[in-house]
């Protein structure tokens, strides 16, 4: 029997992933991006504007609570989501564009391993990026609570620990939901520079527009329901809603992609 | 196990409603080279991309090592391929490029610095990809299809973009690879590339085998003719008429007659002219090179 998972598949990808460029540029992007969603929570708590995601205020009352510490962390899970749509996009398509899947398949010709091996490495290269943007946020807050003057007594009770250990779960399944929609669009479309573009106007512009148009909207919207799973529901969306149909959005999209992957002719 | 590398039975592919490659038959013998000669466009890569399970074929069937074509995954550990020229990571040096194909295939990244030698890449492993000339590229590209050690070589093209001194490399180094057993099949749109290193050949034009066979079966077609000059018309068409009583068919194009017959019988020739009083500017015994036999025997004469 041939066994599905190949570690050489993953490994090969991995030699890909390290490459100095992408591999510090995503993190030094993943860091930056869930260092300055913290720094505003801190830093503004105090602003008329309020000081998280369009204009919402949350007050020192909730910062304080056990689930406080990683509020910074789990608000970057939308923007981290992107990084990882892209990263996955560009890795995935990037192979049509050079000409390189040709070589890939010549030498690992079960299509499907090749596909599972790239996949499952481009998801570990998601868990090194949301391990290094937990312990960014996370530092930062406690770094800025003395200045927001925000009490960090609840922060290092087991509560807390239970708190981030469930936080850094869903923040982990919303960046690699993301990450697959990269994946697929880059299945899809075979360009980096589609499948990105696509994917990140969908998710900042057209979602966005829609939901403004009619706010029921949001319960059905992928990139909506991805960051909803991030932050464990909201009071608009519920958490099994959010992951219910948005493993239902990936099955189909992962049928979709692996069937054409499967049969599809190689001639680029 | 048969002793054939590569045999087609009918291969053929279509897109829309033209064959890219249509009912091909042939057969590549194990440990020797076979030349794959066609003009642009003839169907070079598709046939091979459906030796190699990266397209399927619309019709017939094909064996790789004695395996079906429908399981590439059964014979391709033994097969080394460059198709439709280099392609690789622009951003990864020679050397990475080469051990994302070694890890992949599973082969380790051991000899990886002997293949870079190996194609005259020894001490540029460590450049960026981007940063290769047209050529080094094609080096490279003949250096991953070396990685598993072939049994059988699959290089569409490698000559392309090579300076002459790296074409003479490349065949030298396909030659070695023979001598040391790995069947080579190599394509080229040249045919004047290949027919000093093949034992075999395939021919295609428009998607349609044309011919397959020893090379040998070629040189044996190949006939040689006289050129002659004279330094008049009329005296050039007394050359014709002497040819034509001793048998030989001839033809005055542009001022030159080209009169079909072997090199011996020039002498013969010359020795008529000058018992007629014609006396002879040129005479040039002749063969044609084996694409113009090739294109004799198959009546076209583009
Ligand atoms: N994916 C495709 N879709 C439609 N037509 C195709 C496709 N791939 C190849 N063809 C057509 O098939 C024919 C053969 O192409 P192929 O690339 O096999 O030729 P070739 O002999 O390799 O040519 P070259 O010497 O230029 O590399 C061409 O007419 C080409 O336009
Ligand atoms: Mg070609």
């Amino acid at each position: 029997m041939n066994q599905i998972f190949k570690a050489q598949v993953f490994r090969a990808e991995w030699r890909k992933l390290r490459r100095p460029t992408l591999f510090i540029g995503t993190m030094l992007a993943s860091a930056g991006l869930t260092g300055l969603v913290t720094s505003l929570l801190f830093l503004l708590i105090d602003s008329p504007q309020g000081n998280s995601d369009r204009g919402n205020m949350i007050s020192r009352d909730i910062l304080q609570l056990p689930s406080g510490l990683t509020i910074g962390f789990s608000n970057a899970a939308g923007l981290l989501g992107i990084v990882a749509l892209c990263v996955f996009a560009a890795q995935t398509a990037q192979e049509y564009t050079y000409g390189t899947l040709r070589n890939l398949l010549v030498r690992q010709p079960r299509r499907l391993q090749l596909l599972l091996g790239k996949y499952l490495s481009m998801a570990s290269f998601a868990v090194v990026m949301v391990i290094l943007a937990a312990t960014v946020s996370m530092s930062l807050a406690f770094g800025l609570s003395g200045k927001a003057k925000v009490a960090t007594d609840a922060w290092v009770t087991s509560d807390a620990l239970h708190e981030l250990a469930k936080t850094f779960g869903n923040v982990l399944l919303s960046v690699i939901a993301f990450g697959t929609v990269g994946m697929i669009l880059g299945l899809l479309l075979r360009s980096p520079i589609s499948a990105i573009s696509l994917g990140v106007i969908w998710l900042l512009i057209v979602e966005n527009i829609l939901i403004a148009v009619k706010a029921s909207l949001g319960k059905w919207m992928p990139g909506n329901l991805m960051s909803t799973i991030a932050t464990g529901g909201t009071s608009n969306v519920s958490y099994t809603h959010a992951i219910s149909f948005t493993a239902m959005y990936l099955v189909v999209g992962t049928v979709i992609v692996t069937t054409l992957f499967k049969r599809r002719d190689v001639s680029n | 196990m048969s002793n054939l590398a590569v045999a087609v039975q009918d291969l053929s592919k279509k897109y829309g409603d033209t064959f890219a490659v249509s009912h091909a038959n042939f057969e590549v013998p194990m440990g020797t080279v076979c030349g794959f000669v066609g003009p642009n466009g003839s169907g070079k890569t598709t046939t091979i991309r459906m030796l190699l399970g990266l397209i399927s074929p619309t019709g017939g069937t094909g064996e790789i090592l004695g395996h079906s074509i429908k399981h590439p995954e059964r014979y391709l550990a033994s097969v080394g391929a460059m198709i439709e020229g280099p392609a690789f990571y622009p951003a990864l040096t020679g050397r990475e490029n080469l051990n994302v194909l070694a890890t992949l295939g599973g082969y380790g990244t051991d000899h990886v610095q002997s293949l870079l030698e190996r194609v005259g890449l020894g001490d540029r492993g460590n450049s960026k990809y981007k940063t290769y000339s047209l050529g080094m590229k094609q080096r490279l590209g003949i250096a991953a299809a070396l990685l598993p050690n072939p049994k059988l070589l699959i290089l569409d093209e490698p000559t392309n973009g090579l300076d002459p001194e790296g074409i003479q490399e490349v065949r030298d180094l396909l030659k070695s690879l023979a001598q040391e057993g790995t069947t080579v099949f190599v394509s080229s749109h040249l045919l004047s590339e290949l027919e000093l290193i093949s034992q075999h050949l395939v021919m295609l034009r428009k998607g349609k085998v044309l011919f397959a066979g020893k090379i040998e079966d070629l040189f044996l077609a190949q006939q040689p003719f006289i050129l002659v000059k004279t330094p008049n018309e009329i005296d050039l068409v007394k050359i014709q008429e002497i040819a034509t009583s001793a048998g030989h068919k001839s033809t005055i194009r542009s001022g030159v007659a080209h009169i079909e017959g072997p090199a011996e019988w020039a002498a013969e020739l010359n020795k008529s002219a000058f018992a007629a009083g014609i006396t002879l500017s040129q005479l040039s015994p002749m063969l044609p090179s084996l694409e113009e036999t090739f294109f004799e025997m198959t009546g076209d004469s583009e």
